[in-house]
């Protein structure tokens, strides 16, 4: 993963690595009860590639609206390499760790420098999600894309409340981005910069964490 | 004008002094009425002599204050009360520096000492008073306002501070005091270990109403906010526990093992039932108000009174009332609010404010006043040992539970955010009630434990009330932020929720966001179909959020219309033409109808403006009825809209010969709108153009559409898609029209929607086309 940072990217592989030694024959029993059979396979496989069908027999994202983006991203090259442009087919466990890693939260001594980093990582990730086709902005019809799937679950209130919903989103980034536009002005789409203003209150790097290292560990507090 | 301010405040300063020979004369009223007595029985001794009997004047004017002494003194104090706060905004500078907690005690300690001086006993505040009618308005009003988000995402650290944090803090400051009674020996060693734990348990508890009057005024961030408020909140089922269980036994004397285990199943009983008998309660609300869209004035008085209910019902078996209070709000909530008008929605906000920010004044302006009036037993070592023993193990308690606490958050606690909810840990009014019901007998030394009580509450809130201010600047202490929230942010929290879910569901572990995910699909599914009237209950989040800010936005647009600000602080000239890519001509029908959709916005509401200025009327408060030339109106509207969209089929063209308007964004529109009125004219009235006419501001207009409503609905009936909220009319209309002829029904159909009741708006209003 020769990201922005390769120190970042580094650091994290190393740790998962390390602690992914650390797990005992227990834990790894209890991994491949609790996961659905694929992810197991992959385990004992040890990098054997996983594919889309994989994904799709995870039972309980059948009712996420989001979940072909999910999928999606986890073979979407731009999440692997910096410039990777395209998806691949197959994905080893070093991706599917890679993927994972997005979702690693922050130390508790972090200075804002790492902070701004990890937030970065993080919405690079979503951006690339929404961005569909790697032209580096989210463009309306992207946008709405997103928001129909969002709203894709929740019964049929009909596409033009997305569409209404995604305009004024689009709306909002414009003018925060830009300010004024004469009228004949076109705004192509969200660049990443606009991205990263608009979800600035959001914190994403406190928000989008799992904890994923603590299997058996039921907590009511993040 | 500081000098205006100054002499107004003076001027309150002394018509609160007049009020007040008034309240202290109130407790004698002898001199008022011996008048009238002796005249009662001048007559009646007249009567009955009749050989005496001589005819008096018939009294023209009499005094009679007894009858109506309660009530006249009850209104006494809450209008004291009132003017106090009322005087203490006028002056912006100590208002800035000090608390108006603080403020409040020291006028209460004024009001005490010249009640004293006239002679009179001043009132203590009375713990009936206090828990029967002053605590239950503030724990509502923070219940039912409770952000149910971080809430929930932090409810582990939050019961963790509240259970074991009091825990920990009653038996330390118990302990501790009991050692040093018995160290000090002569006068205190008197005092047994159970009155000490049970003193400790009291004096432990955060306060929700000191926390909630310093924590408002500070702006900290939400994360603190609700750590400590929610600590506050939920320690109350700790301190009922352990003081019934002190105060049973501290006549027995010891406690056995037994009694010690009982103790741990008390309190599971109290919090576990409090809550359940809250939410109870909380679902009857919801249920009823899913019927009241018939008669909607009432409908405040259900979330009151069924509140209300379960606070009283839970005080019935001892169990924790604030936890019932709480999980009443929380529960009712959202189903109510989707259930009720935006005036009732207006109403309950307000009335809420209104009583608990009278209950929280009168709760310390009473204990002010209760200290000069309460008997007082000074004793040096007992008081400065519970203050600095409260300090000490409230930082202690801070600090070891974080150290535990940390390993389980993702977001750790750190020692900024440590110091400020140890710091911000006030004790308060409950407290003090909590020591004043104790019975006298049992309890030998109840008047030291008083002083202490209100030296510890004294000490709270005057000195780190008034500290916690600059503490938080010195630190810099991340504050709350202002900014509104906008529609991406809500689409990505969305976005996150499920996208952290479904990150879940591929590892395989079920955490936080998998039950919450599912929780929410059992609330879609069942619950709401039960508790929400009609078709709301089938709207998504997110769609109920963008109606919610689309409908302030044209709230700010109306109320700022008659002066000549900006509403909104985007000075952009973006428009929706910016953002849609350029098409081909043949489908230039978009841009144009979205000038055409800020024309229609600005129409509507000019005309709204003029009719809101127009309509001067009376309204009987027991029907709301129609007026009844709208419901001939809204019919005329009807059947215009039916014979205009048949036409519609055959005048494409009219939607793409509008000469353009200089496009505006919608903020210079705005602008425009509310410096020059008279830019835009307002056709009028003939027959071939229908004009849209939406009713904000008159009381009866909800009403009367609603009736329409009905009305409309039935005759749409047939012509309605799968009947949900939003659905367009499904006309026959070629499909380019259809989007076209939706976008413009869109925004007025959103406004009618969100100012008429919601009930499924399937009526639509005419749109005006365009400008000629």
């Amino acid at each position: 993963m020769r990201y922005a940072r390769p120190n970042n990217a580094e650091e994290l592989k190393a740790t998962i690595r390390a602690t992914w030694a650390l797990i005992t024959p227990e834990q790894c029993h209890r991994l491949i009860d609790s996961m659905p059979r694929r992810i197991a396979a992959v385990i004992q496989a040890k990098g054997a590639p996983t594919k889309r069908d994989d994904f799709n027999k995870v039972q309980d994202l059948k009712d996420n609206p989001i979940r072909s983006q999910i999928v999606e991203a986890f073979f979407d090259r731009r999440n692997f390499q910096k410039d990777g442009v395209g998806s691949m087919e197959e994905i080893g466990f070093e991706e599917f760790l890679t993927v994972m890693s997005y979702f690693r939260a922050p130390a508790l001594h972090t200075t804002e420098e790492q902070r701004e980093e990890i937030r970065r990582a993080k919405l690079r990730f979503l951006f690339n999600m929404h961005d569909t086709d790697n032209d580096g902005t989210i463009t309306l019809e992207e946008y709405r894309h997103v928001v129909e799937e969002l709203l894709s679950r929740s019964g049929s209130l009909g596409k033009e409340t997305a569409k209404g919903i995604a305009d004024a989103a689009m709306l909002e980034v414009a003018s925060i981005s830009v300010g004024h536009m004469a009228p004949d002005e076109f705004y192509e789409g969200i660049t990443f910069e606009d991205f990263l203003k608009i979800l600035k209150e959001l914190e994403i790097e406190t928000r989008m964490n799992i904890r994923f290292l603590n299997m058996d560990t039921t907590v009511l507090c993040k | 004008m500081d000098r205006l301010k100054r002499t107004t405040f003076i001027l309150f300063l002394m018509l609160v002094a007049s009020l007040l020979p008034l309240g202290g004369h109130a407790s004698s009223p002898e001199v008022g009425t011996g008048n009238g007595k002796v005249r009662d029985h001048q007559g009646n001794g007249d009567t009955t002599h009749k050989a005496n009997y001589t005819k008096k004047a018939f009294p023209v004017l009499s005094f009679d204050y007894k009858n109506v002494r309660t009530p006249f003194e009850i209104s006494l104090w809450v209008l004291l009360a009132s003017l106090m706060k009322l005087g203490f905004h006028l002056i912006p500078r100590v208002s800035n520096i000090v608390p108006e907690s603080c403020l409040l005690i020291v006028v209460g300690l004024l009001i005490g000492g010249l009640i004293k001086l006239v002679g009179e006993d001043p009132p203590v505040l009375s713990s009936k008073v206090f828990f029967f009618y002053l605590l239950p308005p503030i724990i509502l009003d923070a219940g039912y306002f409770l952000p149910m988000r971080p809430f929930t995402e932090n409810l582990g650290t939050i019961l963790m501070f509240a259970v074991v944090g009091t825990l920990w803090n009653a038996f330390f400051i118990g302990g501790a005091l009991y050692g040093v009674c018995q160290l000090e020996g002569d006068y205190l060693g008197k005092v047994e270990l159970l009155s000490c734990l049970l003193f400790g348990s009291v004096v432990s508890a955060v306060d929700p109403v000191a926390v909630l009057a310093v924590f408002e005024e500070i702006h900290i961030n939400e994360l603190l906010h609700i750590l400590v408020f929610g600590e506050s909140l939920l320690n109350d089922a700790v301190t009922v526990v352990l003081y019934h269980l002190f105060e049973e036994f501290s006549s027995v004397g010891t406690i056995t093992v037994t009694d010690v285990f009982l103790g741990i199943v008390c309190f599971l009983v109290v919090s576990l039932g409090g809550i359940m008998v809250g939410a109870m309660y909380g679902i009857l609300a919801a249920f009823t108000s899913r019927f009241t869209s018939h008669t909607r004035v009432i409908e405040p008085l259900f979330v009151f009174v069924y509140s209300y209910l379960a606070y009283l019902s839970a005080e019935v078996f001892h169990l924790s009332g604030i936890m019932a209070l709480i999980a009443c709000g929380a529960v009712m909530r959202p189903y109510v609010e989707a259930n009720i008008s935006h005036k009732s929605h207006t109403t309950i906000k307000y009335f809420l404010k209104m009583w608990s920010s009278v209950s929280d004044t009168l709760i310390f302006i009473f204990l002010g006043v209760s200290t000069v009036a309460g008997k007082h037993n000074w004793n040096w070592t007992f008081v400065i040992a519970t203050v600095v023993l409260c300090l000490v193990a409230r930082v202690l308690g801070v600090i070891g539970l974080t150290l535990v606490i940390n390993k389980f958050r993702i977001v750790k606690l750190t020692t900024k955010d440590q110091f400020i909810i140890a710091y911000g840990g006030l004790r308060g009014a409950i407290a003090f009630s909590l020591i004043y019901l104790l019975d006298e007998n049992h309890f030998a030394r109840k008047d030291m434990f008083l002083t202490a009580i209100i030296t510890v509450i004294f000490f709270t809130v005057f000195v780190q009330g008034m500290t916690i201010r600059p503490l938080v600047d010195l630190l810099a202490v991340k504050k709350k932020q202002e900014t509104k929230r906008s529609i991406n942010e809500e689409i990505h929290t969305q976005f996150l929720d499920h996208l952290l879910t479904g990150i879940e569901d591929i590892c395989g572990h079920y955490g936080h966001h998998h039950w919450k995910d599912k929780l929410n699909r059992f609330n879609k599914k069942y619950v709401k179909k039960c508790l929400i009237a009609g078709e709301r209950s089938k709207e998504p989040q997110l769609i109920a959020f963008y109606h919610k800010m689309e409908f302030k936005q044209a709230i700010e647009l109306v109320e700022s219309g008659g002066g000549s600000k900006l509403p909104s602080a985007m000075p952009s000239t973006v428009s929706m033409q910016n953002i849609q890519p350029k098409k081909p001509s043949q489908e230039r029908a978009l841009p144009q109808v979205s000038k055409a959709r800020e024309e229609e916005i600005r129409k509507i509401l000019r005309t709204n403006l003029q009719k809101t200025r127009l309509r001067l009327r009376s309204y009987n408060r027991h029907t709301l009825v129609a007026d009844p030339d709208e419901d001939g109106w809204n019919e005329f509207l009807i059947k215009r809209k039916r014979m205009k969209d048949l036409e519609k089929m055959s005048h494409v063209n009219n939607y793409l010969t509008v000469p353009a308007p200089p496009p505006d964004s919608p903020t210079i529109a705005r602008a425009r709108l509310a410096s020059d009125p008279q830019a835009w004219v307002i056709k009028p009235v003939t027959g071939d153009i229908p004009t849209i006419k939406v009713e904000l501001a008159s009381p009866q207009s909800p009403e009367s559409v609603s009736v329409v409503d009905e009305f409309k609905k039935s005759s749409y009936e047939q012509e309605d898609e799968d009947g949900d909220g939003l659905v367009m009319k499904a006309t026959s209309l070629v499909a380019k029209k259809d989007e076209t002829g939706e976008d413009d029904k869109e925004p007025q159909q959103r406004l009618q929607r969100c100012l008429s009741d919601p009930g499924p708006s399937a009526e639509d209003e005419e749109d005006e086309p365009f400008l000629p």
